[in-house]
């Protein structure tokens, strides 16, 4: 594993081996065998890019949604998160402590999308006992990005 | 009444900044790309700002006492102590100031009289000179070596000492090279001026900013030099703080004193709301600090990969956030070099003689800036030299 790696990844997964390499001090064999270690090992589990949806004009709601349900004896939490998480609607699931169970992020076409979703799908797994949906209106900041606030450099040109 | 002919002749006869033309030239060039600036590109961590904004809501709008606030002051000798085991006693040995930049007007004007020799190892900071002049004192270069990675040698030293020489001042880690000081670079130096009536100015803004894997070292750690050095440090570079202007000097409790008395004269104290935050970045920001270390570590890297692969030589910068490659395999000036690169590439680096006579031939660059913006830049660089080389 090498984690200046991954955190110049996490930043950027656009730049190059030979870049990153240059960057770290390494080789650019060095980079690609690094990379290569911590896919298979599944560290490294994608490079999706973070997209302002507002902007793309595209019809996407989501919602966050608080999941109470019955663990089940010796498999606990995992079954029933599993049944949640296989609906490609479902774009991340977790396990909570506090005053409900699982936390699941939801995105649909539209809110009755979305909410049919819930109706029909996720209030219907069995040990689901109830939900409770918070549809997002707008995102300020999603993965450590501000949405809307492109970085300008306001320094002077030329100073002394 | 002609108001020109009121102007002090030691005054008007220090020349303006080599840099400013250029700030002419960039001002209004859509698309351009400046690795002239002297700052770094991240804004001021959160923490530290928020604890400004905090200050202003209380309504601590007032002065301060001249020295700095207590508190900042204890900060900062806790700061000197845990990050370069250097100690000093707030009460006695700590000037907040404007800037690192006051803290060494204030240091020279504190030693120097009218005559007196002040060394100063070139290509260096361009305000060491104009104080120097200012104070009504002379100005002695010395021209480091790119051989030498621009480090201070004794020879050098000891060829332009007189017994007019009251201060010498050591900017490293360096603006404008990178350069920086070890401590086998300090042994023969410490050895030189242990017995002579000489007072150092170390200018230690970069400090944090260090590439060698190894810590930092002052010319004030060494036992014999403690009494004699002046260190100046702030928040500037190692904080990103350059706005709030809040730099300190730390040294012997008699030269600290004499420089409050013109701070309090001149100054009164240093902005309250930068102190309030000043106090939160030492306390609260070692781990910001070491990931912007660790970012301008990746960049250095591309900057200096970068010039190297276009051809040209470019030792390597152990410090700060400068580059200082070697470009006279263009046949140019560094002065024609900058310009011709400003008006056709829109990239402006700064020449290398606006830091000192033996700085030409180089260029200055900062790599305080974006990955992106410094890969375009890299990019443009070539198109440009590759026609000259």
């Amino acid at each position: 594993m090498d984690r200046e790696i991954l955190k110049i990844l996490s930043k950027n997964s656009r730049l190059s081996n030979k870049q990153i390499a240059v960057m770290i001090d390494k080789s650019e064999q060095y980079v690609a065998d690094k990379i290569k270690e911590m896919e298979d090992k599944n560290i490294l589990l994608g490079y999706p890019a973070l997209i302002d949806v507002e902007k793309t004009q595209e019809d996407i709601v989501t919602a966050y949604i608080e999941v109470k349900v019955t663990p089940q004896r010796e498999r606990g939490f995992d079954e029933v998160a599993e049944r949640i998480y296989q609906f490609p609607q479902v774009k991340s699931c977790s396990l909570m402590s506090g005053g409900y169970d699982l936390f699941v992020t939801v995105e649909g076409k539209s809110m009755k999308d979305v909410a049919l979703f819930v109706a029909e799908k996720l209030a219907t797994v069995d040990s689901v006992l109830s939900t409770s949906t918070h549809f997002v209106l707008k995102k300020y900041k999603d993965n450590g990005v501000i949405f809307n606030k492109k970085h300008k450099d306001n320094r002077e040109a030329v100073v002394l | 009444m002609n108001v020109k002919k009121m102007i002090a002749p030691h005054i008007e006869a220090v020349p303006f900044s080599g840099i400013r033309k250029y700030f002419d030239l960039i001002y209004d060039m859509k698309g351009a790309i400046s690795l002239g600036i002297g700052e770094p590109d991240f804004v001021t961590p959160y923490n530290i700002r928020e604890e400004g904004i905090y200050s202003l809501e209380k309504g601590y709008t007032h002065y301060s006492a001249n020295a700095g606030f207590i508190e900042l002051r204890q900060e900062i000798c806790n700061y000197m102590q845990r990050r370069f085991n250097l100690s000093y006693e707030p009460e006695k040995d700590v000037l907040v100031t404007v800037g690192g930049s006051e803290a060494i007007d204030l240091a020279i004007r504190t030693i120097v009289s009218k005559g007196d020799e002040v060394i100063i190892p070139e290509p260096s900071f361009v305000a060491y000179k104009g104080c120097t002049l200012f104070a009504g004192a002379v100005p002695v270069p010395i021209n480091l070596k790119a051989e030498n990675e621009f480090r201070l040698k004794r020879e050098e030293l000891e060829k332009v000492v007189t017994e007019k020489t009251k201060i010498l001042i050591l900017g490293y880690p360096n603006n404008p090279t990178g350069a920086i000081m070890e401590y086998e670079d300090y042994v023969e130096i410490v050895d030189f001026l242990k017995d002579k009536d000489i007072m150092v100015i170390s200018d230690e803004l970069y400090a944090e900013l260090t590439y060698s894997g190894k810590n930092h070292v002052s010319i004030a750690n060494f036992e014999e030099m403690k009494d004699r050095t002046i260190v100046v440090n702030g928040l500037s570079k190692a904080y990103a703080m350059t706005g709030w202007r809040i730099g300190y000097a730390c040294g012997n409790e008699h030269i600290i004193e004499q420089m409050k008395k013109i701070h309090q004269y001149a100054i009164m104290c240093a902005p309250t709301t930068a102190q309030y935050a000043a106090i939160e970045a030492l306390k609260n920001s070692d781990d910001e600090v070491k990931e912007m270390v660790t970012e301008y570590n990746q960049r250095r890297r591309v900057v200096v990969d970068g010039f190297r692969e276009i051809g040209f030589d470019c030792f390597e910068p152990r410090g700060a956030f400068y580059v200082f490659p070697d470009i006279r395999k263009t046949g140019l000036t560094s002065d024609q070099f900058c310009e011709e690169l400003l008006k056709e590439e829109k990239v402006l680096v700064i020449p290398g003689g606006a830091f000192g006579e033996c700085g030409e031939g180089f260029v200055r660059a900062t790599y305080a800036n974006s990955m992106e913006n410094l890969i375009e830049a890299i990019s443009r660089i070539e198109r440009f030299a590759k026609r000259f080389m």
